[in-house]
């Protein structure tokens, strides 16, 4: 059982949660996730890992309140408990010393790509952050990551804040500036996607970081696989980073919807458990 | 005359009662059938099932307690070779091994061993209700298990007899291995494996679940921490996949990932708990083996109306157990023998709604002494199916060789060990059960794990390597 420090939402559908889990705290690498379930009942979901304090034993997590497990995350309080978290898992962040960064992050990718951008910052590099999202007040850890960056971006869709323009605008002008040895996206799968198709022409080796359905985590079940390259791959074990240029975005947006008839079924039925919650409180 | 009282029979479900359900489907022997079942047994002065048994258990000594209306003393005999026996009555291949030598076989039917063992351990679990034996002695080292499946725990179970203190260390949130998340409730309930470990907990072992040993912490980090030698006990579990044209496509599972869903998050009860699964409507499962059976009978049970068994050979060369052949026909699976699939097809958004298929006959024999399937030409068909399972074997988990040095593998990329003594190229680092053999029985696995720790204690007796 892993205790809760804090749980807030930052935006409407936007959760950040604070958590005991001394193990994770002290061995996980920038790029790595972890699986947790709530409780019995619970899916394992994976989740990347944003944060973590080694002397408090403590990680956090972002996630986006969008089926039944995140929407019972969102319900749980300072001292409650997760049932299960198991982790570090997946491959570590490649980071190094390459030149200058391209760290990009779309809406809750920003959380992901916190501790990599500071990781590619500790190596050595020049570190450029662009930040998008929809809007100014669905933007998180701008404050964090302007702290890193030797120069951070931000781009709102509907122009509420920052440059009113895609990710790719950005990298376009930062392409256009200056030379940008490695890219790292991080967020919607289009976004991804589209990142990487700018990327490919000039080649600039680009790491994605894909957030497949999976079971286990350990290579055992097979339901997260990619296709990276022509070949099949388990995000779990091989990834979840790889090469952009060679992901196949269709198959993943595809394969992200598996359950999309069985998440309406179960929500409608927390969606009204959790109604009868909040009559209560 | 012994031979004169036939091979009482296990009551089971029907397959009527058994559609729409996960209840287990033989039901057990009343006492007074377990006493005459058992006095089938001629007590041989050599006796050929014992050899037949992969950890050799006594296997006259429990009967003839059993027969004496012991049944506290055959668990006693049972329990000093095997560590689970309420789980090897229920899913060990008897037919294959320990039944296969009974000397009765020859002229008459073979005593009903494994039904028998399964009695006295379920006796034992819900009259008894025994008390964790006593370990001989107590040793001062520690030993790091890795892998909570039948390999492990019978090592762990040895090892805490022994007196070591002892540490599981399992990647998912459930102990046992393929007993939980492979092995579906109707062929082995979840609580007779818990019951099993709950034993080995109340002997002093303990268990550090979600933990992923090489991941993180390494193998050399447990020999360097406190741990005197290490057991890798990961088993297989890496699906194979037919490698063919659209096994990506939404609706197509491995054996693995669907019985996972089903068995260890139990999405059989979606939406009360949380994990879903797709519950098709015509669902094709590939292989032949006793996971094949097994994700057949799971479909069948969450709703399909057609469920295809898809095997490239014939039924004779089916690896699944007799028994499990035998459910799945009751149940009305639809095996296509001689068939094998050619590629997935799918709709516009993605989703499985297909699976081409050729017939095949069988030519010479190959390397495996099988006959080896061969393509009709021009046998193409189509099977209608919105869920396809692939249950066609399992590779060895490659994260604990990866992440440790000095460890010898296979070409096949499972761990080199002595056959003997589960030792590694690496000192103090022993292993067994399908990460050395590769997929293969529970009771051989927990075969392994015995080995293991008879010959851990060894090593941490002599420190001789």
């Amino acid at each position: 059982m892993h205790t809760i420090h804090s749980n807030d939402l930052v935006q409407p559908t936007l959760g950040r949660m604070v958590v005991d889990a001394p193990y994770v705290a002290e061995y996980r690498k920038a790029g790595q996730f972890i699986i947790l379930r709530i409780d019995e009942f619970g899916e394992r979901i994976p989740l990347t890992i944003a944060d973590a304090d080694k002397d408090k034993g403590t990680i956090t997590l972002y996630y986006q309140i969008v089926g039944v497990t995140t929407r019972k995350m969102s319900l749980l309080k300072k001292g409650d408990h997760l049932q299960d978290i198991a982790g570090p898992l997946g491959h570590p962040t490649d980071v190094k010393r390459y030149g200058t960064v391209a760290c990009i992050g779309g809406g809750i990718g920003i959380a992901p790509l916190y501790p990599i951008s500071r990781a590619m910052k500790e190596a050595g590099n020049r570190v450029v952050n662009i930040l998008g999202a929809r809007s100014k007040d669905l933007l998180i850890l701008e404050d964090e990551l302007r702290a890193i960056g030797d120069e951070t971006i931000v781009c709102t869709d509907d122009g509420s804040y920052g440059k009113k323009d895609f990710v790719t605008g950005a990298l376009r002008d930062l392409m256009a500036k200056e030379k940008v040895d490695i890219v790292v996206a991080i967020g919607p799968v289009p976004m991804m996607k589209a990142v990487s198709d700018m990327t490919r022409e000039p080649a600039i080796r680009t790491f994605v970081s894909l957030n497949s359905i999976m079971v286990d985590g350990t290579g055992m079940c097979g339901g997260c696989r990619v296709t990276v390259g022509g070949g099949t791959k388990f995000t779990c074990v091989d990834g979840p980073e790889f090469n952009g240029h060679e992901v196949d975005f269709g198959e993943l947006v595809s394969r992200l919807g598996t359950y999309r008839g069985e998440e309406r079924v179960s929500d409608e039925k927390h969606k009204h458990a959790c109604r009868i919650g909040l009559d209560r409180n | 005359m012994k031979d004169r009282i036939p091979r009482q029979k296990m009551p089971e479900l029907t397959p009527a009662e058994r559609k729409n359900n996960f209840n287990e489907i033989p039901l057990g022997y009343s006492k007074e059938t377990a006493m005459l079942e058992a006095s089938r047994c001629i007590q041989c002065k050599k006796p050929a099932c014992v050899g037949g048994c992969p950890v050799n258990v006594d296997i006259p000594g429990f009967i003839k307690e059993i027969t004496d209306g012991n049944f506290s003393g055959a668990f006693a005999v049972l329990k000093k070779t095997n560590t689970l026996p309420a789980v090897c009555g229920r899913v060990c291949p008897q037919e294959s091994q320990c039944e296969a030598q009974c000397i009765l076989g020859k002229k008459f039917e073979p005593v009903a061993i494994g039904k028998l063992e399964r009695f006295v351990a379920d006796y034992e679990r819900e009259v008894e209700n025994a008390a964790a034996r006593e370990a001989d002695g107590k040793k001062d080292k520690k030993v790091a298990i890795i892998g909570a499946g039948p390999a492990g725990l019978t090592a762990a179970g040895d090892l805490a007899q022994r007196g070591y203190a002892v540490t599981i260390f399992e990647a998912l949130h459930s102990p046992g291995g393929v007993l939980v998340y492979g092995i579906p409730q109707f062929r082995l309930p979840k609580e007779i494996v818990h019951y099993e470990i709950e034993a080995l907990k109340k002997r002093g072992v303990e268990l550090v679940l979600n933990r992923v040993v090489g991941m993180s912490q390494t193998v050399d980090d447990l020999l360097d921490r406190d741990y005197h030698a290490v057991f890798v006990g990961t088993g297989a579990g890496l699906p194979l996949f037919l490698n063919i044209a659209g096994e990506n496509l939404k609706g197509v599972y491995s054996a693995n990932e669907y019985l996972t869903r089903a068995n260890l998050m139990k999405a059989y009860k979606f939406p009360e708990y949380d994990t879903p699964i797709i519950r098709g409507k015509n669902i094709a499962v590939f292989g032949g083996g006793n996971v094949a059976m097994d994700a057949a009978r799971v479909a069948n049970r969450l709703g399909a109306e057609n469920v295809y068994l898809v095997y490239r050979r014939s039924r004779d060369e089916m690896p699944a157990r007799l028994e499990e052949i035998h459910h799945a026909d009751e149940e009305g699976i639809n095996f296509q023998l001689l068939t094998n699939p050619v590629r997935f097809l799918g709709d516009e958004s993605g989703n499985l709604k297909g699976v081409e298929c050729l017939r095949m006959e069988l030519g010479e024999p190959d390397e495996s002494g099988r006959r080896r399937p061969v393509t009709v030409k021009g046998s193409e068909f189509i099977i209608d199916i919105d869920v396809a399972i692939i249950a066609i074997g399992n590779a060895p988990n490659p994260i604990i060789q990866k992440s440790t040095v000095g460890l010898d593998t296979t070409k096949w990329g499972t761990i080199v060990a002595d056959n003997t003594t589960m030792k590694t190229s690496k000192k103090g680092v022993f292993a067994g059960g399908d990460i050395v053999s590769g997929a293969a029985t529970v009771i051989e696995a927990m075969g392994a794990g015995r080995k293991a720790a008879a010959a851990i204690d060894e090593f941490c007796t002599t420190g001789a390597w």
